[in-house]
């Protein structure tokens, strides 16, 4: 139920402004990525390249390739929305629609597509997918209330939940921790651990720490300068990235010397 | 540096337990008095226009009101055929909400696709076009199209409703009849229907366009197509603000004098004939045709018609707030 992501070459431009320039990597199955950089370094941006997400913003495009599997998501014949069903997104602000009960929130991405599912399957999957997310214990007795009315970190589990109903491959997370208190933030991190059995899982985090807390891999994005691209500048194990990293932005970054 | 013994964020009510401060007193000075009471006034000259209004017609109308029916019928305008003023207010009500009812079920669905597809499928430079004719059309005086619709549009309608009406009759019990002049009140409710078409398309816009961008990629990234963020995100969002949109229609639609009376061939009743001539009258064009010619009693027993007009859309107002406010928790609001 995961696969593995291969990134060459890839140019990112808002019209004709290059945002992020030449990114190669590669992101293995069953395990976190986490990218880390600076603001306004291309991180986020890059991300939702991997879903195809980047392409909703009016004049953005991308030069390059982006394989799932050995698959090109931006081949000629890919369909943006199956990519999108197979590469789950979690957000920075936690975005239940406001509009459903949390039961048709997780169902929310089940239900697109006319698909129709009968009432015990639905049932099921709200369960193991809450579950999954490990929200049940606090909403199983409420599964008819709106969503909003959770906290802000039962949201973003929410979220969780709605996004691995669907059974992507991978799931990205783009600075889904920087709008919730530590005790959320915790109870992400360790979900996170668990996730990864599962799926390949890439997180955008500013916290360093978080970072060397949850992932196996570590990429560095940096930016030269406002309005020049933004880069890869390394990708490394996580533990070398923080202890032994090959370039000096890297250190410098890690260490806390800037950003 | 001195401390005081409260800070200056607690509350004034534990400073003086007796007397209860007015909410925000302790930031109220200086030009923020002023503009509360400027939007104070304003709210409280709102109500008494109202009350004004509702003063005038129950004081003018009640003349009729407490008239015997004997002399409704010699000096008040009362039609012999009906006993009392209920029974003559009954069609007129009857017609005038059976026209808006019709105007509204034209209209709001497409200003709702016209809405949607301005806010979220044009290039913006066309959604920039359709935007500004559908502002014109609300331009266009109500005597126009009272003109356009009985001139060009009833007699070239007349041939669809007349073919409408025998596809009917086919299926239904009983005869649907069809004028041919085309003065009908599916012609009158089809004008209204576009009169009313600019107020629900612009305020169902400004709806959609503010949906949050986040609920909108939300359905994108589960593997939305654009219909479907439309459906899941879109339209939740903005359905109190169709529905208030749509009671600003029906507002217009219920009150529409000019083009009605150019129109519909009048005539009382109870009948769903919608493609017949002389079925229908509403009570604002009945007011309008009648009241130069009124005098004494005739004229309370219009203003009492007046009356039941207000109460209708009071009444209808207060139920799409109601429908608006039965499902407040899952508005997003909160």
């Amino acid at each position: 139920m995961s696969q593995r992501i291969d990134v060459k070459d890839l140019n990112i431009y808002y019209g004709d402004f290059l945002a992020v320039e030449g990114v190669s990597m590669a992101i293995e199955p069953k395990s976190v990525t986490a990218f880390i950089g600076p603001s306004g370094c291309g991180k986020s941006t890059f991300l939702r390249t991997l879903n195809r997400m980047h392409e909703v913003i009016p004049g953005a495009r991308v030069q390059g390739k982006v394989e799932l599997e050995g698959v090109d998501l931006y081949g000629p014949d890919i369909d943006p929305v199956a990519v999108r069903r197979n590469v789950g997104m979690v957000f920075q602000r936690p975005n239940p629609f406001p509009t459903m009960s949390i039961k048709d929130n997780v169902l929310a991405g089940v239900k697109l597509n006319n698909k129709r599912i009968a009432k015990s399957d639905a049932d099921e999957l709200v369960e193991s997918s809450l579950r999954g997310a490990n929200l049940w214990n606090e909403v199983k007795d409420r599964l008819d209330k709106p969503g909003s009315g959770l906290s802000g970190g039962q949201q973003q589990r929410l979220c969780i939940a709605r996004a691995i109903a669907v059974k992507p491959q991978v799931l990205l997370m783009d600075e889904p921790c920087s709008a919730l208190d530590p005790i959320s933030t915790l109870a992400i991190e360790d979900l996170i651990q668990q996730l990864k059995t599962s799926y390949t899982i890439v997180i955008v985090t500013h916290n360093m720490q978080q970072a060397a807390r949850v992932s196996d891999k570590t990429a560095f994005f940096n930016i030269a300068g406002t309005g020049r691209p933004g880069r890869l500048i390394e990708m490394d194990d996580t533990s070398t990235i923080f202890s032994a990293p090959r370039e000096k932005a890297t250190e410098d970054y890690v260490s806390g010397r800037f950003g | 540096m001195t401390t005081t013994p409260t800070s200056p964020a607690a509350p004034t009510a534990e400073r003086s337990p007796r007397r209860r401060p007015r909410r925000h007193a302790d930031t109220e000075r200086g030009f923020s008095r002023v503009f509360r009471w400027v939007t104070t006034s304003a709210g409280v000259l709102l109500l008494l226009v109202l009350a004004a209004v509702a003063v005038f017609l129950v004081e003018r109308g009640w003349g009729a009101l407490v008239a015997s029916p004997a002399d409704l019928h010699a000096n008040g305008g009362l039609p012999k055929q009906y006993g009392n003023l209920l029974a003559f207010i009954g069609p007129l009500v009857f017609g005038t909400v059976l026209a808006a009812a019709l105007a509204l079920l034209l209209a709001t669905p497409v200003a709702v696709g016209i809405a949607l597809f301005v806010s979220h499928y044009a290039p913006r430079r066309i959604a920039g076009l359709v935007g500004f004719v559908i502002d014109l059309l609300a331009a266009i005086p109500s005597v126009v199209f009272g003109l356009w619709g009985t001139l060009t549009l009833s007699p070239v309608i007349a041939k669809l409703w007349a073919w409408i009406a025998d596809v009917l009759s086919a299926i239904l019990p009983g005869t649907v009849n069809a004028t041919p002049t085309g003065r009908s009140l599916a012609t009158t409710s089809l004008v209204l229907a576009i009169m009313i078409l600019p107020i629900i398309t612009a305020v169902s816009r400004e709806v959609f366009k503010q949906t949050p961008r986040l609920h909108e990629e939300a359905a994108l990234a589960l593997g939305a197509t654009r219909w479907e963020v439309v459906r899941t995100a879109v339209l939740p969002f903005g359905r109190s603000g169709v529905i208030s949109a749509a009671m600003l229609g029906l507002g217009r639609a219920l009150g529409e004098t000019m083009a009605v009376l150019m129109i519909l061939s009048p005539g009382l009743g109870y009948s769903f004939q919608i493609f017949d001539a002389g079925k229908h009258q509403t009570i604002a064009a009945n007011i309008a045709a009648n009241f130069p010619e009124s005098a004494g009693l005739e004229v309370n027993t219009l203003i009492a018609t007046g009356l039941a007009l207000f109460v209708i859309t009071l009444v209808v107002n207060m139920a799409a707030r109601a429908i608006v406010a039965r499902r407040k928790e899952f508005s997003g609001a909160n």
